[in-house]
This record gives C-alpha cells, sequence and structure tokens, in this order.
C-alpha cells in the first residue's frame, strides 16, 4: 500500500481541476490505497458551505465531499493560513476536517509516496 | 529508477507537455525508465493526430508517439477527460491508447516516482 496525498489549490469553479480531482480521488480509493486530501490557497474553496453554481450553468459537486467517508477516504487536512486570509473557519466547512499549519501540512507531505496536486 | 509522468496541460498553449517529453528523453537518455506518460484535464489534447503546427514549429504530438515507438513508453489518454473534449479512438496518434484513470493510479503504485508537468 502506497500513501497518496492530493492537494488541492484551485477554487471549486472557474477551471475543471477541482472536478477531475475529485474524479482520481474516488478511483484511487478503490485500489486501496492510504489517501489524504489537502486543501490549500483558493482550494479550500472547495469544502465551502452553500455552494450554488445555478448562475454558472455547471454542476455544484460539494455534496460529493460527504460521500467521502463511504469510501473509507476520512484524512482531509485544510491549512489553516488559507482559511483564515480567506475569513473561513472549519464551521464554514460541509464535512469534518483537521486543521493544520502550513509547516505541518509541509511534514505530513513529506512523508507521502504519491503527492498529485490539482 | 522507474518513472511515469501526469500532463495536465494541452501542447502549444503550456509548457508542460515540452518540459514533460524533455523530462522522459533526459531520464531514459540517463538510463532509467519511464513506464507510462498519463494525460488529464486539457493534457488529452497532446493525443490528437489531427494536430497540424506550422512546419517550423515542434510537433509535440508526433514527438510522444516517436518516444513510445522507441522506448515502448506507455502512452495514457484518461477516458473520461478525452471524451468532455472530443478526443476518441478515431483521432488517436500512434502509440496512444484510452483508458481509465485506475491508469493514473496504477503508474502511481508501480512507479517509483510519479512526476506531474502541469500549471
Amino acid at each position: 500500500m502506497k500513501k497518496f496525498m492530493f492537494v488541492n489549490r484551485r477554487a471549486p469553479y472557474g477551471t475543471i481541476y477541482a472536478l477531475e480531482s475529485l474524479e482520481v480521488v474516488l478511483i484511487a480509493a478503490t485500489f486501496d490505497q492510504d489517501c489524504s486530501l489537502v486543501f490549500l490557497d483558493d482550494g479550500v474553496y472547495q469544502l465551502a458551505k452553500g455552494q450554488d453554481t445555478k448562475a454558472i450553468g455547471v454542476k455544484n459537486f460539494s455534496p460529493t465531499w460527504r460521500a467521502l467517508d463511504d469510501y473509507d477516504i476520512n484524512k482531509l487536512y485544510v491549512e489553516r493560513e488559507s482559511l483564515e486570509a480567506r475569513g473561513l473557519s472549519e464551521d464554514d466547512l460541509v464535512v469534518p476536517v483537521e486543521v493544520m499549519s502550513a509547516a505541518q501540512i509541509g511534514e505530513l507531505m513529506a512523508s507521502q509516496d504519491v503527492v498529485l496536486s490539482f | 529508477m522507474k518513472f511515469s509522468l501526469l500532463v495536465s496541460e494541452g501542447p502549444y498553449t503550456h509548457q508542460a507537455a515540452d518540459t514533460a517529453w524533455q523530462f522522459a528523453n533526459a531520464a531514459i537518455a540517463k538510463g532509467h525508465e519511464v513506464k507510462r506518460v498519463f494525460f488529464y484535464h486539457d493534457g488529452v489534447y497532446n493525443a490528437t493526430k489531427l494536430t497540424e503546427p506550422p512546419q517550423d514549429d515542434r510537433h509535440v504530438v508526433n514527438r510522444w508517439s516517436k518516444l513510445a515507438a522507441d522506448h515502448q513508453v506507455d502512452l495514457v489518454v484518461c477516458v473520461a477527460a478525452a471524451l468532455r473534449r472530443g478526443i476518441k479512438d478515431e483521432v488517436l496518434a500512434a502509440g496512444f491508447r484510452i483508458s481509465g484513470l485506475g491508469q493514473l493510479v496504477d503508474a502511481g503504485i508501480k512507479s517509483e516516482r510519479l512526476v506531474t508537468f502541469g500549471d
């Protein structure tokens, strides 16, 4: 088993990276690997509550985050600095996460076998 | 060392495809193995044989095909990303195949390094 870390750095809409990252996570989960997800920079908005995409005509995929637990993916880390810089707190997020400093996330990243950044 | 690469940007707009190709060649020249190149996001546009750059420009797609032919590199295009963008079997250049995201995860498991080229 390898340690896979998915690093989500971009806002959920505007580009397709966030959605296509989630698609990789769901596939990786079926390979029985040790998967974790990190959210930093504008990537923290991916987990924000109250997403409504009707006006831009794209699919709101944020409900999928709540399904990750069913895939045995429950290591979700959010960078504290990125949250704070955007005026967000843990209560603003759709799923339970572990909030960590950039330094702690850096250490965690260094211990991975595969890091995929989207 | 056994490498696999992930290319997540299209050719010509972005340098990722050029750098990935150069990395693959440099690694092979040093005696390493490049097992697979996986094309995702707009990276799937690296695979279309309809590509026709001006004569004085490099041909990104044909370079990949040659790499595959010369060094048995497995060029895999993500099916979901490809279909979204109109890349289907009938437009695939030589050496490319369309398959699922499982091939990316498999590359991560079976290679010693998975190196991403993107934005």
